[in-house]
């Protein structure tokens, strides 16, 4: 016979299954109400524009920072690699190719996950806690059209800018190493990286990534602030949540979308 | 036209889940008047005026609000009812990222077109009125505790509406502070011509400026009267409530096991 112990976490599994069921239900009908209430924040672009400033050019230092690091490291790796097979000339596709294609949507959204989505939830969290999305209710005011609506497209459109933010600073800091510090070839560097890098195959591809992420983080971050307890525990709790859940959504759905976008071809 | 009610209750009962909150309430607002209601902490009375505010549904009666049936109301007809009404919350739910001035601006550039010269002499008269014209430019994080309240007042009458509805608007504050809020309430009350709903336990504040009072306990109206009727009450609960005595009908302690049992005193004797 079973114990009341495994009963018991048995039964704690399926509360467990329950709970996200319903959350994945709530999160799906806040996007439809959200996409449904952008009305206001298209008739009034100021809206996005000030939330713009706040998730997409306030992040741009870290990523622009990040970029020229990562391509940095790209650099050097790609140029050790490269040289044991006497290829160094195409160090200029490797980094290029791998920043396009992967780290720059990928290593960009993270970052916008930590930096931007995070301060998204704790933001609307507190509003909630502090009662303002209630006085903004009791003033007849929505505050899905008025507060969520315009952080939302503010976070798709700031998406796909800072990966490519990302991708031109990396580019750059491989040409510093590869190029200014090891002293590869100029001329096959750049030109070696014009023939290969496709513009649909490999630039539209990537755009569409960053997209997807964008939506992600940001409809991440959106719920879990909205959907926050309204205590301190619960908005720290909202917040942890955010970075931990669109970062693994960002790597899920990369696996994905790379497998559709790169099918060996 | 007009009823000489602006809000009617009746037979209203309310549950979260199977907690009852709000059990079989009648009450009536006249017009122009300031009424109270008062209950200790957790007797439904913020739960009431979400319900004159549209925010919930009553499970069973009804909420009639200048004539017209709140549960009968959609969305829009919820929002254009709350044009109308204005809400201080506890401590003041002002926007933290906006300042004094786009606090009170905000329903009117939100539900008007009038040019920003406008809103700026109307926010200014606003801010006269609860004696902050001077700080229009302070953002909410450099106010105290009694000025964000009596912005966030100017905030709730920025449209002049016909109802007022105060939330605990004496907690926390100096008594210099809960005297000035307590005169605008009267006042402004009075002045605008609207109708005033105050929810509170501060019973000592209230009784001095209220026309009418309720009192509510464990979700039941259990006295109505004018100030003076109140004080003079010899309910039990209402007589502690109003004298503030720490024991009466409303215990001390909170239901709990026998002190020697909690305690093992007998266990302690068996040994």
């Amino acid at each position: 016979m079973m114990s009341k112990q495994s009963i018991l976490s048995v039964r704690s599994i399926g509360h467990s299954a329950i709970e996200a069921v319903l959350r994945l239900g709530y999160a799906t009908r806040f996007i439809a109400l959200t996409l449904l209430h952008s009305g206001t924040s298209f008739r009034r672009p100021r809206l996005i524009i000030r939330e713009l400033y706040f998730t997409g050019a306030l992040s741009l230092i870290i990523i622009l920072v990040s970029g020229l690091f990562v391509g940095m490291v790209l650099g050097l790796q790609g140029y050790q690699t490269l040289q044991t097979y006497g290829s160094e000339s195409a160090l200029g596709v490797l980094v290029a190719l791998s920043l396009v294609r992967e780290l720059g949507p990928v290593v960009s959204a993270l970052l916008f996950a930590s930096r931007a989505g995070s301060a998204m939830t704790a933001e609307i969290g507190l509003m909630k806690a502090t009662e303002q999305l209630s006085a903004m209710e009791m003033m007849a005011v929505d505050p899905i059209a008025r507060v969520v609506a315009p952080r939302f497209w503010a976070g798709i459109i700031s998406m796909p800018l800072l990966a490519a933010m990302f991708s031109a600073m990396g580019v750059f800091g491989g040409y510093l190493v590869g190029v200014v510090l090891i002293g590869v070839d100029e001329g096959s560097f750049w030109s070696q990286m014009q023939s290969a890098v496709d513009f649909r195959e490999d630039i539209l591809n990537g755009v569409i990534k960053s997209c997807v992420f964008g939506l992600a983080v940001t409809w991440i971050a959106l719920f879990e602030g909205y959907d926050a307890p309204p205590t301190a525990e619960g908005v720290s709790g909202a917040t942890t949540r955010t970075v931990v859940t669109s970062s693994l959504a960002i790597l899920g759905l990369d696996f994905l979308l790379t497998s559709f976008m790169f099918r060996g071809v | 036209m007009a009823t000489e009610n602006l809000v009617e209750i009746s037979g209203v009962s309310f549950a979260y889940g199977r907690r009852p909150i709000l059990t079989g309430i009648d009450m009536v607002i006249p017009r122009g008047k300031v009424v109270a209601i008062m209950g200790i902490s957790g007797s439904g009375k913020t739960t009431l005026l979400r319900l004159i505010g549209g925010v919930m549904k009553p499970g069973q009666g009804q909420v009639r609000v200048d004539g017209r049936l709140t549960h009968e109301l959609d969305q829009d007809g919820i929002y254009g009812m709350r044009r109308r009404m204005g809400m201080l919350f506890q401590f003041g739910a002002l926007f933290t990222d906006l300042s004094v001035f786009d606090n009170v601006a905000f329903q009117m550039r939100e539900h008007t077109d009038l040019p920003e010269r406008m809103i700026r002499d109307l926010v200014l008269m606003k801010l006269h009125a609860v004696g902050l014209r001077g700080a229009a430019q302070l953002m909410p994080s450099e106010l105290s505790g009694g000025m964000a309240r009596r912005v966030a007042l100017a905030r709730a009458m920025a449209l002049d509406p016909m109802l007022m509805m105060y939330d605990e608007p004496f907690t926390g504050l100096d008594p210099i502070s809960l005297g000035v809020i307590s005169n605008l309430i009267r006042n402004l009350n009075d002045v605008l011509g609207a109708t005033s709903i105050v929810v509170t336990h501060d019973v000592h504040e209230a009784l001095e400026i209220v026309d009418y009072v309720y009192y509510l306990s464990d979700g039941k109206m259990v006295a109505h009267g004018t100030p003076d009727e109140m004080r003079a009450s010899t309910d039990p609960l209402v007589h502690q409530f109003v004298h503030g005595e720490s024991d009466g009908p409303v215990a001390f302690q909170y239901p709990s096991a026998s002190f020697s049992s909690e305690l093992r005193l007998g266990a302690r004797h068996d040994v």
